[in-house]
């Protein structure tokens, strides 16, 4: 099982990313973010960072790069694709999931270990979880504030498309306190907080991250 | 402005030249005319009165800093030492780690964020410049009162500042220090260090060696930000009269740097440089005059060839323009069509801009016309020394006299609120609100950050080896008697790697004092040193390097004199390592060590407005002793946790071991007020299941070393001698502090 990992200008968090699909037993392909070629990758991550700085916008500029046509297009055609913290804002920007990404309602960047839980086990990236399970990963992020209209909200929550929830108090001000959300199909997840942070209890505040990873395995699988 | 060149000033000697306006003394500017036999151009005369500031040339400081040469310690670790960007320590199994602080305090001041921001950013490329990846950042912070306004200015932007860089680079940021104290009012410390690993072979050196190799500059382009930064921001004190002098901090852009460390790293593992230099301050005047000096001793350079962002920048500001997120590489002819394919791949600009020569001459043309011919190490390494006067201060006398009378509780209601005073005060209160404005987890090898007793990363993902690092500085005892603060703030620095189990391996530091030209201040940095680099030897530790920032002080007032001292350490298995803290109930509390009446620079007595006193005296011979037990403690499995006292003694110790994971303790001290109050050094408290109190009674004794049983964990408050306070009430007086002063 082979899993892109995508590296723009600016990305950060790829290696990490690429070590949490190694952790989970998958085989972690790098993509670079110049490349038109997926390299026969069976499903992408586009991890955290800055890419391009933040520059114009939270994920503007990369949504544009090249490698984003040949995943835009597999996206559309059912391959998983998971958006962590900026690969989120470029999945917004790119508008394959809808929303945005707003700044955090207390205008600093935000580092900590955050609990959530899981509300829908049916995407490519979330079915080894249980409904309703309890998780604690990081979060870390300036421009991590879901935002969409009343109508997009009341149809994320209808069609139970939000996909996990933070736990407690609002961390950055999110809608309905989103922290991730999926598309129709269930193959493509944004998520805000970080699951490649926490694959072991000794680099992160849990190993709870991990069956984001081992899910789209077994989608795979399957 | 019309072209001064060589020729020009050969044929105008008498031309008047600003050398006071840039800050050089006029037998400096003496000394310029007779290294050259002529008045230096104005190009030149810009070029040294950077690269001859205190802040590049450490004119005030040799004198003294040569002790860590002369009392070095004889290792086979340290593979480089001082004199480089950076020193390198072997930490086993092929690895070498590079680490350094710096200081960004004056500019930091002025402009909080990008002071802050290209403070990470300049030692970060230090770091690179080694040929190393940067692995983590730390950053000891020293502000005015918390709720002074002009801290209300300064620390927010100075905390976003070291995020919004660190974080954008991936780097994480694994500890610092945020202290508050008056003499830091109109002069903050802004301390950056940072950790950075490779194999012994990618080791890189600031040398220009091979006549006909190419000098290739590549990153940003060069503008008008910071031009004499250097020489006017780092060297004078802040006067209130004056030009305003805002335009010489630079500005930063992390996502540029972040590209040219991969960029970089990218070179560097297809060994396409012979010596690197980064551009930090003094810019392109500095990275010329060191790499020519460090390697065959002559370089040509056509500066108009530099890409500029400032199309009118004159040949001399562009040779002092401190614009970030530059390197300078020397690349043999045969490896360049490769090294610009490299740049290409990751959009960094890149440019050669001349050639290492035989000679011993630093050229640089303007348009074909000779601008600077100089011998590059009068520039680089000749720079003017002083032997500043230096005097011990009359307050030290006086405060030696003046005895400590602070409240010492003995009720329980006494012991309560002294806890809960402890726990608040902006000193010792929790930091999440800043800490939690960083990255801690970005690369995935953060093993321990704030709040721990230091910061630990992985640094082999299947042998499990990993670094420790800790910057302790005790100003209290520094201004008491600063030969003890410095060698106590050693001691600290290298306890807080032991609590962790791991083995301290090398010094850096950054001594931050006011002004070198009053010998009060002079005499405070002259003990400062000579007691760290005595420290070091009796501890056998290498000093690797450091930094020196003097004029520290506004108007009359200088700093406490601040030696922030960074101690590296190595630890074979991570996963090993001893917690700071304990999550279960039924675990046994001692504290190693002895408490004497130790109040002096104490919090407690900050806290009543008490200076006074006499500084404890480090022991380091029981401090290494110390570091022994707590080393084998850990490899035999004996602690479960372990944690260091300092600031605010045992009662902010038991403070953040039981909201650490939220576990209780019931404690029974003798002579209760003093024992949480007083800072005596080499003491901590470690948690051990019952059944290792006899390998931890042989281990303390084989190793001299005092043990008393303290109590127990367990239970949903802390309780000392009776005394209960509810962990609830006591995170909240912990964690309210700093969001009331600045959220």
């Amino acid at each position: 099982m082979k899993i892109g990992v995508v590296t723009f200008p600016g990305t950060l968090d790829d290696r990490d990313a690429a070590r949490a699909v190694r952790h989970a037993g998958g085989e972690a392909v790098s993509l670079w973010h110049n490349d038109a070629d997926l390299h026969g990758v069976d499903a992408v991550i586009l991890p955290g960072g800055f890419s391009y700085g933040d520059y114009l916008r939270c994920g503007a500029i990369s949504r544009f790069s090249p490698v984003m046509e040949p995943i835009i297009d597999a996206a559309n055609g059912g391959m998983p694709l998971l958006g962590i913290c900026n690969g989120f804002q470029v999945l917004a920007e790119a508008h394959l999931i809808p929303g945005a990404l707003t700044r955090n309602h207390e205008l600093h960047f935000l580092c900590r270990d955050q609990k959530l839980t899981i509300e829908n086990t049916n995407t490519a990236w979330t079915s080894s979880f249980t409904q309703g399970q309890e998780i604690l990963i990081p979060l870390k992020n300036g421009e991590g504030a879901y935002m969409c209209d009343d109508e997009t909200l009341a149809m994320l929550e209808g069609e139970g498309r939000i996909i996990a929830r933070y736990v407690g108090e609002n961390p950055n001000g999110s809608r309905n306190l989103i922290a991730g959300i999926t598309n129709e199909r269930g193959n493509v997840v944004g998520l805000m907080p970080h699951p490649e942070h926490a694959i072991d209890s000794l680099t992160g505040p849990s190993a709870d991250g991990l069956a984001f990873f081992t899910s789209v395995l077994k989608a795979m699988v399957k | 402005m019309s072209l001064d060149t060589v020729a020009i000033a050969k044929a105008n000697p008498e031309t008047t030249q600003p050398f006071a306006e840039l800050g050089l003394k006029p037998d400096e500017y003496a000394s310029i005319k007779e290294i050259l036999g002529r008045r230096p151009t104005s190009s030149e005369l810009a070029m040294y009165s950077v690269m001859w500031s205190e802040h590049c040339s450490y004119k005030s400081s040799k004198v003294h800093l040569k002790q860590f040469g002369e009392k070095a310690v004889k290792t086979d670790a340290l593979l480089v030492g001082i004199g480089e960007n950076a020193g390198v320590v072997d930490v086993g199994q092929g690895y070498a780690v590079t680490f350094k602080i710096e200081s960004h305090n004056h500019p930091s001041f002025i402009e909080p964020y990008q002071g802050a921001a290209t403070g990470v950013g300049g030692i970060v490329r230090d770091i690179l410049t080694m040929g190393a990846r940067p692995i983590a950042v730390m950053d000891p912070l020293r502000f005015g009162p918390a709720d002074a306004a002009d801290t209300r200015r300064v620390l927010p932007g100075i905390i976003a500042g070291v995020g919004g860089y660190g974080n954008c680079l991936g780097l994480p940021n694994i500890g610092g220090e945020v202290v508050f104290d008056e003499t830091y009012l109109g002069n903050p410390l802004v301390n950056a260090l940072c950790v950075g690993v490779m194999k012994h072979s990618d080791i890189k050196l600031a040398k220009a060696a091979g006549a006909g190799n190419l000098v290739v500059l590549y990153g940003a382009k060069t503008g008008g930000d910071g031009i004499g930064g250097v020489s006017v921001l780092a060297s004078e004190t802040f006067e209130s009269k004056g030009p305003a002098k805002r335009p010489a901090v630079q500005v930063g852009d992390p996502f540029v740097e972040k590209v040219l460390i991969e960029c970089s790293l990218e070179i560097f593992a297809e060994d396409l440089v012979v010596g690197i230099q980064d551009l930090g301050g003094a810019g392109l005047s500095c990275a010329t005059s060191e790499l020519a000096s460090g390697g065959s001793g002559g370089m040509k350079v056509q500066l108009d060839k530099v890409p500029l962002r400032d199309p009118s920048l004159s040949p001399e500001e562009i040779l002092m323009s401190e614009s970030q997120e530059r390197m300078c590489a020397i690349v043999e002819p045969s490896k360049i069509a490769r090294f610009l394919e490299i740049c290409e791949k990751w959009d960094v600009t890149v440019t050669v801009i001349g050639e290492v020569t035989d000679g011993k001459h630093l050229e640089i043309t303007w348009n074909g016309e000779l601008i600077v011919d100089v011998p590059p190490r009068t520039v680089a390494h000749d720079g003017p020394v002083y032997q500043r006067p230096f005097a011990q201060p009359a307050y030290i006398d006086q405060v030696a006299k003046e005895v400590i009378n602070v409240p010492i509780p003995t009720t329980p209601d006494e012991i309560k609120s002294t806890v809960l005073k402890l726990a608040a005060t902006p000193n010792l209160a929790d930091k999440s609100w800043v800490t939690d404005q960083y990255d801690r987890y970005v690369q995935g090898n953060s093993i321990q950050s704030q709040p721990d007793d230091s910061g630990m990363v992985r640094i082999d993902e299947k042998t499990h080896l990993g670094v420790a690092v800790a910057t302790d500085a005790n100003a209290n005892w520094s201004y008491l008697n600063p030969y003890e603060g410095a060698k106590l703030a050693l001691a600290e620095a290298a306890r807080n790697i032991a609590t962790a189990g791991a083995k301290p391996l090398a010094v850096t530091n950054c001594l931050n004092f006011g002004s070198p030209e009053d010998p009060g201040v002079m005499w405070q940095f002259a003990e400062s040193v000579r007691g760290l680099a005595d420290g070091c030897l009796e501890m056998g530790l290498p000093v690797t390097g450091g930094n020196v920032s003097f004029y520290n002080q506004t108007g009359a007032v200088a700093i406490l004199p601040t030696p922030v001292i960074g101690v590296l350490g190595v630890i074979d298995d991570v996963r090993t390592r001893t917690p700071m803290s304990f999550d279960r109930a039924g675990l046994d509390l001692y504290l190693l060590g002895e408490t004497a009446n130790d109040l002096a620079g104490s919090e407690w007595a900050y806290m009543h407005k008490q200076r006074g006193g006499v500084a404890p005296i480090a022991d380091l011979q029981r401090e290494m002793r110390l570091i022994d037990l707590l080393v084998a403690g850990r490899t035999k499995k004996i602690f479960t946790a372990a944690h260091d006292l300092s600031q605010g003694g045992l009662a902010a110790t038991l403070t953040e071991m039981v909201l650490r994971y939220n576990t209780g303790a019931t404690i029974q001290l003798e002579n209760v007020g003093l024992s949480l109050l007083s800072e005596t050094p080499g003491r901590v408290v470690v948690a051990i299941d019952p059944a290792q109190a006899a390998s931890l009674s042989q281990e303390a004794a084989a190793q001299r070393i005092v043990l008393t049983k303290i109590g127990i964990t367990g239970g949903d408050a802390l309780v000392i001698n009776g005394a209960s306070i509810g962990l609830d009430e006591l995170r909240r007086a912990h964690t309210e502090t700093f969001p009331k002063l600045f959220g």
